[in-house]
């Protein structure tokens, strides 16, 4: 059967000759580019992927709203976060504090009524109230929102270093070294953070520096695990020893070859720590080991409306929507990014 | 098998040694008085640091705290909270009004959340999917407490249907609400994983062929789908029931519960900072979680057929056979 088969493929019976014509380009043709497979660079892809999801979109433009108010929020009006508002009464000679007033907007007031408040603080623009002190509250609510936003990256950023050299050099070493390092990784992660806190307090003061430190020695853990296991997929690439060969050391295998490739999931990871950060930030002033007065943060002016919750609700929502939007908007981003960076098949 | 949970419990009870050991060492050495300064002279503050031993060497005082423990399993007293009371007879009731509330509220949340899981994954596309994916955004984004703070005002302040503190007495109807709002992250946690478990196993290959071989509705469903698509869920129930402990803190601040967790909270906000609660609560908090994760660990051993067999193999078992290292394989 075999011979059959050979005979039928014969070179023998080729007979045709190619001539010189056979091998000019046929300039006829349609020739097009293949667009779908178009070649681009990683970041301009990853960012038309980020923008074509409408709810990473969403979650940015979210953010950036948030972060602009932290920033301009208080230096709109002239009351200051700490300052406690106050009018002399003309009439009585005395001084009257702008204690627990619901939403005072003039113009507001103006445009749907058509007169001017009559009370004594006519002139005063409180958007979200004063709460039961007399701070203006909008003040304080984008106040808040810088000292969380920033505690959170400030936070985030360190972390990320922290734990991205420490797991990528206890990728990168493997054996004894990192042994020795994951059990620490191991009896680090197996300290609840309420413990930490609760032990930290016992020596540091309450406030902004506690809360920091918290963090620092919790989030860390996580950003080590994912680079460590990037490191275990990477290092055995052929580009690797290709560095290896031409007398790369170590330190430049890991922070130039390896870390460039490893930074998507770094990112999102950082993504989705900085909810984190905040939510813990907001839990702890909440307990009331957190930001203490006269400085405020999210946390703390959720405790604040919490306290009077029953007769001044409109107190706690504020800063109890900023919270909620800020988690929303940094877990869609962070999903968002996880899909841009690292596209499955089935998506492209 | 029998090996890798032997080796898993010693491991367990060794970080836990360790961990005693820290954090006994950081609260013992760091500065800081235990005893409110402004109240009491300094005799007669050197007289109750003499009385408590805490002028011994530390390594002396660890042992002695050790001995204690396992000897009389009390934690010493209280310096400053209720009246330096025994922590050991404060202790049990804490722990009875905490764990009551989070075992309600981590059974409701996972029952809740794989049935939920399972309509979704059932009604591809259709109004079980998009409520569990909107309940699961919204369970896992928005923090615990706000829902908490909402249901109380509303249920408990504006409707008057259940009471706005929690109260022993009538347990049942006051832990209604705490649990419901514990329960609510676990749920959309869990809601959220069964789905898309569920959905992977739906495509794979051999549920194509039993479908093929003319298998189909509930019989499919259970035998084939549910069986593979319910074990990894056993991984996320360890960091839920983690993340319930944080949430118990803030549970029993707004609804007024005398849990471990406020007890916490009062060890370290009080004035005068209670070294032995914190100390006491530290290695409680910590044996909780080692344990948690100790159980689930070999639990989730004991299910699945695969890890045990690659667990049989020689070096392979630490990669594949923890669910820490199945987690980061999920991440990667």
């Amino acid at each position: 059967m075999s011979k059959k088969k050979n005979a039928a493929f014969s070179y023998e019976e080729n007979t045709y000759v190619p001539t010189a014509e056979d091998f000019v380009l046929d300039l006829n043709q349609d020739i097009t580019t293949d667009r779908n497979y178009a070649s681009q660079g990683f970041w301009k892809g990853v960012f038309t992927r980020f923008f074509k999801n409408a709810r990473a979109v969403i979650g940015l433009v979210i953010i950036v709203l948030i972060i602009i108010f932290a920033l301009i929020g208080p230096g709109l009006n002239h009351y200051g976060y700490s300052n406690i508002v106050s009018v002399v009464d003309e009439e009585t000679g005395k001084e009257i504090t702008a204690r627990s007033m619901p939403p005072h907007i003039p113009a507001l007031h103006k445009l749907f009524t058509g007169e001017d408040y009559d009370d004594l603080f006519a002139e005063h623009t409180f958007i979200f109230g004063t709460d039961s002190m007399g701070r203006d509250l909008w003040t304080r609510v984008w106040y808040g929102a810088r000292v969380s936003l920033l505690i959170a990256f400030v936070t985030i950023f360190i972390d990320m270093i922290v734990g991205m050299s420490f797991g990528l050099i206890s990728g990168f070493f493997g054996g004894m070294a990192d042994n020795i390092m994951q059990r620490f990784v191991e009896i680090a992660n197996s300290i609840p953070r309420l413990v930490i806190v609760g032990v930290l307090a016992t020596f540091m003061t309450k406030g902004i520096g506690l809360v920091i430190v918290a963090l620092l020695l919790t989030e860390w853990i996580g950003m080590s695990k994912i680079a460590r296991a990037e490191m275990f997929k990477i290092k055995g690439q052929e580009y690797i020893m290709a560095s290896r060969t031409l007398g790369a050391g170590n330190a430049r295998i890991i922070f130039k070859d390896v870390l460039p490739n490893t930074i998507g999931p770094i990112i999102t990871q950082m993504m989705f720590s900085i909810p984190t950060a905040i939510f813990t930030e907001a839990f702890l002033s909440f307990v009331g080991v957190g930001i203490m007065l006269p400085q405020c943060s999210v946390g703390s002016l959720i405790e604040d409306g919490f306290n009077n919750i029953t007769t001044l609700p409109y107190q706690i929502l504020p800063p109890i929507l900023v919270l909620a939007f800020l988690m929303l908007a940094f877990n869609f981003v962070g999903d968002g990014l996880r899909e841009a960076l690292a596209p499955r098949i089935e998506d492209m | 098998m029998g090996r890798y949970i032997i080796k898993r419990v010693i491991m367990a009870v060794v970080t836990l040694f360790i961990i005693t050991f820290l954090l006994f060492l950081l609260v013992r050495i760091m500065p800081g008085n235990p005893f409110p300064s402004e109240r009491m002279s300094d005799e007669a503050i050197a007289k109750k640091r003499a009385e408590m031993g805490l002028d011994d060497p530390i390594l002396v005082q660890f042992g002695n705290y050790i001995a204690q423990i396992v000897k009389s399993g009390s934690f010493g007293k209280g310096s400053s909270l209720y009246n330096g009371a025994p922590i050991s007879s404060v202790l049990p009731k804490a722990m009875g009004n905490s764990f009551r509330i989070g075992g309600i509220a981590i059974c409701f949340g996972v029952f809740m959340g794989l049935v939920l899981g399972i309509a979704a994954a059932l009604n591809r596309g259709k109004f079980w999917d998009v409520f569990c994916t909107v309940l699961s955004i919204v369970g896992v984004c928005i923090p615990s407490y706000v829902f908490m703070i909402f249901l109380q005002y509303f249920f408990a302040y504006k409707v008057t249907i259940f009471p706005f503190y929690f109260n022993n007495r009538n347990f049942l109807i006051s832990a209604i609400m705490p649990a419901l709002s514990l329960s609510l992250f676990s749920m959309s946690t869990v809601a959220r994983f069964t789905r898309n478990e569920m959905v992977e196993v739906m495509d794979s290959d051999y549920v194509l062929l039993a479908e093929s071989k003319g298998m189909y509705g509930t019989k499919l469903t259970t035998r084939h789908v549910l069986r593979n698509a319910l074990i990894p869920i056993v991984t996320v129930i360890a960091p839920l029931i983690v993340d319930l402990l944080t949430g118990a803190l803030v549970v029993e601040k707004i609804y007024g519960i005398n849990g471990i967790g406020k007890l916490m909270v009062d060890a370290i906000t009080g004035e005068g900072i209670d070294y032995n609660y914190v100390l006491a609560l530290g290695i409680l908090y910590s044996a909780l979680y080692i344990g948690i994760m100790l159980v689930l660990d070999i639990v989730y051993c004991l299910l699945d057929p695969r890890i045990r067999v690659a667990g049989n193999k020689k070096k392979k078992k630490k990669e594949t056979g923890t669910p820490a290292a199945r987690e980061e394989a999920v991440q990667a």
